[in-house]
């Protein structure tokens, strides 16, 4: 194994669900020694989310866990017990990076704000993460990105015109959020090698997720538009969405942004009648005319498969794609034409799927292992990274600390 | 040489930026961390600028707020790289550049001969990131991009929408400003390799697999149950064991608030906080009141326990406002949340509280224009907002004349061959 990125580079990873653990894994997946914080009374919320193996919730067979904390140490400290926070403070001074993403006040309890810990670690870079940010009158608020998608303007944004907003999928503002603030830790992790200066950072999931609307946010402003939810349509091409393909729930997006691609595509499906109908030769003319065009489309788009649909209109140099559901995600020939995941043997798991971070590195590329059991790496890390005695580990571990 | 800007994060490092609306943001990124970004449009200027909305409405290449937006914090210069002049000045460019991102369509940085092989060569310390839709290699390599086939290949445009209709995508796109994202990390993972060992390297970011996150529990549904999660409108289906349906969205007397089922100590309190406020109200059903929240595993929650919880729940809703929704939340510190507009958004005080939104001038409209502030607060080096997005060629003097020493009788020349 070549010598990784952030090899040498240690982190105390106390943050939970998505938007803190993937930023420790980014870490852990180029070489940083990762131990992340957890207890049996309290683990991690993804350890509970579904699905798991063999449909049986327990802690150890959720899925998606491993996925989002690949390559660290797991240890279990119940937070409780008075001995588990001074062995929290240990691990804390160990570490140069120090990830949390509990609601604002929790750490301090422990003795673990910045400003606690900056006085026995001056050099550490920490981040803490919630939804709405450490300050302000609803930084204590609970929530995760399934509400914050509510505030931040998305679902409001998600669905169609005619209809009430839908839910968008799973958490979406959690990856948005964590993108910025990995960027930012990055470079304050830099900054720290060439000055010595560790600092604290705090990423509001709500603020960061807002600059994917910004033009939405200076139109309001300037112009006093609320932007609303179109469905898939767009104001800069036609015809754009997803439409359906032959066999069961299956569709194609397609987007259209200039005549040259229309005609393209008008060539693909073999310039039926209609296609040189006045309405639809120019771009004003399909776009007043939307509704009985995607019905057209739809037409042809229903007499082929979605890949059928996909690869020929790809050929002309038009833009589209199955919309790729659980299974075609699983067997996405490009996914694996690119080297995108690996398989890797879990203890409780078997062997699964584990994607690499989405860039791939010329000379540093990514080296990744296994997720972790719950408390998987409590003798590891407590005796052999924080060099605590065996004695003092049985001791502790008798008195339920390791929990 | 680089603005000085010693309390900034990368402050002493400048970046060329080549890209189109698929990564803006990773150049916008790092000028917010302090970089010296130099955007690089062709001659008349970026097609992104055609791309609305736009200031006051009007149509016109110096104001697509979707420019302003995603262009702050740069300067700006036009280059031909069609031409032989062009693709010269780029590399004397490049070669005291830290970074170049583009996102040409893949293979082409590599004709017009400016590959990272080639930019190495002159500068070993380099790193040039591409961005695209499926990365540079694989099958899909060449195909054309837009923001709903990313969507479409992430995975979590399928489960998103109404039963009865086609899959959605977020209206307004956000594919393309998240492969953004991810590209400014692998780019910033290289730099931290770079300053400690000298070396540069390329980066090859994906679109689609930065996509492929947002999709979560979506693949490993099928990977470990062989369920495909399908779409379910205003409910969610993936944090049941069995993908059985929880509502999330309801309708209240003026708008609409998010709300559902927690599981564990961490949805208990706003789960009794919920049944308690309608059991004050209303007729709710037994069980809701002596259920033991604590120790209820969401997995197993049934869609059947849900929907005798949503009978009661979606009138209690529906006979309220928004703002009384959300003021008896806030009192009972429960996890619901008002559906916000971008009106909404902006009036908000929790962001006002924490001093986001930020003003900036733009003297050639006479006007200052509020933008989203910093998207992360640090401590010692915060993030700043210095300048608004360039104008077409607005810095052209500054590299060309002041830093390449082109003379204007020179510079001239370039003008009217078509190179800036």
């Amino acid at each position: 194994m070549s010598k990784q990125v952030f090899e040498g580079l240690k982190v105390a990873d106390f943050s939970w669900n998505a938007v803190g653990p993937i930023m420790g894994s980014y870490l852990a997946r180029h070489g940083a020694t990762v131990v992340k914080i957890e207890s049996w009374h309290r683990p991690d919320a993804m350890r509970g989310t579904p699905p798991f193996k063999d449909g049986i919730p327990e802690p150890d067979r959720a899925a998606d866990y491993p996925w989002l904390n690949t390559g660290k140490y797991g240890v279990a400290l119940n937070m409780t017990k008075p001995k588990a926070v001074e062995v929290a403070k240990k691990l804390v001074a160990w570490a140069d990076v120090l990830l949390d993403s509990f609601i604002p006040g929790t750490m301090k309890k422990w003795g673990l704000s910045y400003e606690q810990v900056r006085n026995f670690n001056p050099r550490i870079v920490m981040l803490s993460t919630c939804n709405q940010g450490q300050t302000g009158p609803h930084s204590h608020r609970p929530g995760f990105g399934t509400q914050l998608t509510a505030l931040s303007g998305i679902i409001h944004l998600t669905g169609w015109p005619d209809r009430g907003p839908d839910f968008p999928f799973a958490a979406h503002t959690d990856f948005v959020a964590m993108r910025f603030g990995l960027a930012a830790l990055l470079a304050a992790l830099e900054y720290r090698e060439r000055t010595g200066k560790g600092q604290y950072l705090d990423l509001s999931q709500y603020e960061a997720s807002l600059h994917l609307l910004s033009p939405l946010v200076l139109d309001y402003n300037v112009n006093g538009r609320v932007a609303k939810r179109m469905g898939n349509r767009s104001n800069y091409a036609v015809p754009h969405g997803a439409f359906p393909c032959r066999g069961d729930d299956r569709w194609c997006a397609i987007a259209i942004s200039d005549d040259g691609q229309w005609h393209a595509f008008c060539q693909v499906i073999g310039e039926p009648a209609w296609t040189k109908d006045a309405r639809f030769v120019t771009v004003l003319g399909r776009k007043q005319n939307e509704d009985e065009l995607e019905a057209l489309v739809s037409s042809w788009t229903v007499s082929v498969t979605a890949e059928q649909a996909m690869e020929k209109l790809q050929c002309a140099g038009v833009s589209a794609g199955v919309v790729q559901n659980g299974r075609d995600m699983n067997n996405d020939p490009q996914l694996e034409g690119r080297g995108s995941y690996e398989f890797l043997e879990h203890p409780v798991l078997g062997i699964h799927r584990y994607n690499y971070p989405s860039f791939r590195l010329s000379k540093t590329p990514s080296q990744i292992r296994r997720g972790h059991c719950l408390g998987e790496h409590n003798e590891y890390v407590f005796t052999h990274l924080l060099g605590m005695s065996d004695e003092e580990f049985t001791t502790l571990l008798g008195e339920g600390v390791f929990e | 040489m680089p603005e000085n800007q010693p309390d900034s994060l990368l402050g002493p490092f400048r970046v060329l930026d080549l890209t189109d609306e698929k990564g803006y943001l990773c150049g916008r990124i790092l000028g917010d961390l302090g970089a010296d970004v130099i955007k690089i449009e062709p001659p008349g200027g970026d097609p992104g600028r055609k791309t609305g909305p736009f200031y006051k409405d009007i149509p016109d290449v110096e104001k697509s707020l979707y420019w302003f937006a995603y262009n702050l914090n740069k300067r700006g210069i036009t280059l031909n790289l069609q031409t032989n002049d062009g693709r010269e000045l780029f590399k004397k460019l490049a070669s005291r550049a830290d970074f170049v991102i583009e996102s040409f369509p893949p293979g082409n940085i590599a004709e017009l001969g400016l590959d990272y092989e080639t930019l190495s060569k002159l500068n070993p310390r380099i790193i040039m990131t591409s961005i695209s839709l499926c990365g540079q290699k694989g099958p899909r390599r060449q195909y054309q991009p837009s923001d709903i086939v990313a969507s479409a290949f992430g995975g979590s445009m399928y489960p998103t929408g109404d039963p009865d209709r086609a899959p959605v995508h977020i209206s307004f796109p956000q594919a393309y400003l998240q492969g953004a994202e991810e590209a400014a990390i692998g780019t910033l993972i290289a730099h931290y390799h770079r300053q400690r060992t000298g070396e540069g390297q390329y980066v090859d970011a994906s679109i689609q697999e930065s996509l492929a996150w947002n999709a979560m529990n979506m693949p490993h549904f099928w990977e470990f149950n062989k369920v495909i999660l399908k779409r379910v409108g205003v409910h969610r289906s993936w944090s049941s064991t069995s993908a059985q349906r929880h509502r999330v969205i309801w309708p209240c007397k003026d708008g609409y608030v998010s709300f559902t089922i927690y599981g564990g100590k961490t949805g208990a309190p706003t789960n009794r906080g919920i049944v308690e406020w309608m059991a004050g109200e209303m007729e709710v059903p037994g069980w809701l009141k002596t259920m033991d929240w604590d120790s209820l595993s969401i997995g197993t929650f049934t869609e059947k326990q849900f929907d005798e919880f949503a009978e009661p729940a979606a009138a209690f809703f529906l006979s309220h406002t928004v703002e009384e929704l959300h003021q008896g939340a806030l009192s009972r510190d429960m996890m619901l949340y008002p559906v916000f507009t971008i009106a909404d958004i902006v009036k908000d005080e929790q962001l006002e509280a924490r001093d986001f939104w930020q003003e900036i001038p733009h003297p050639e409209l006479d006007d200052s224009l509020v933008y989203p502030g910093p998207f992360v607060k640090l401590s010692e080096t915060p993030l700043q907002l210095k300048r608004r997005a360039p104008l077409i060629g607005e810095h052209n003097l500054e590299i060309y004349e002041g830093e390449l020493g082109l003379s204007r009788v020179e510079i001239n020349l370039l003008k009217q061959s078509g190179v800036i």
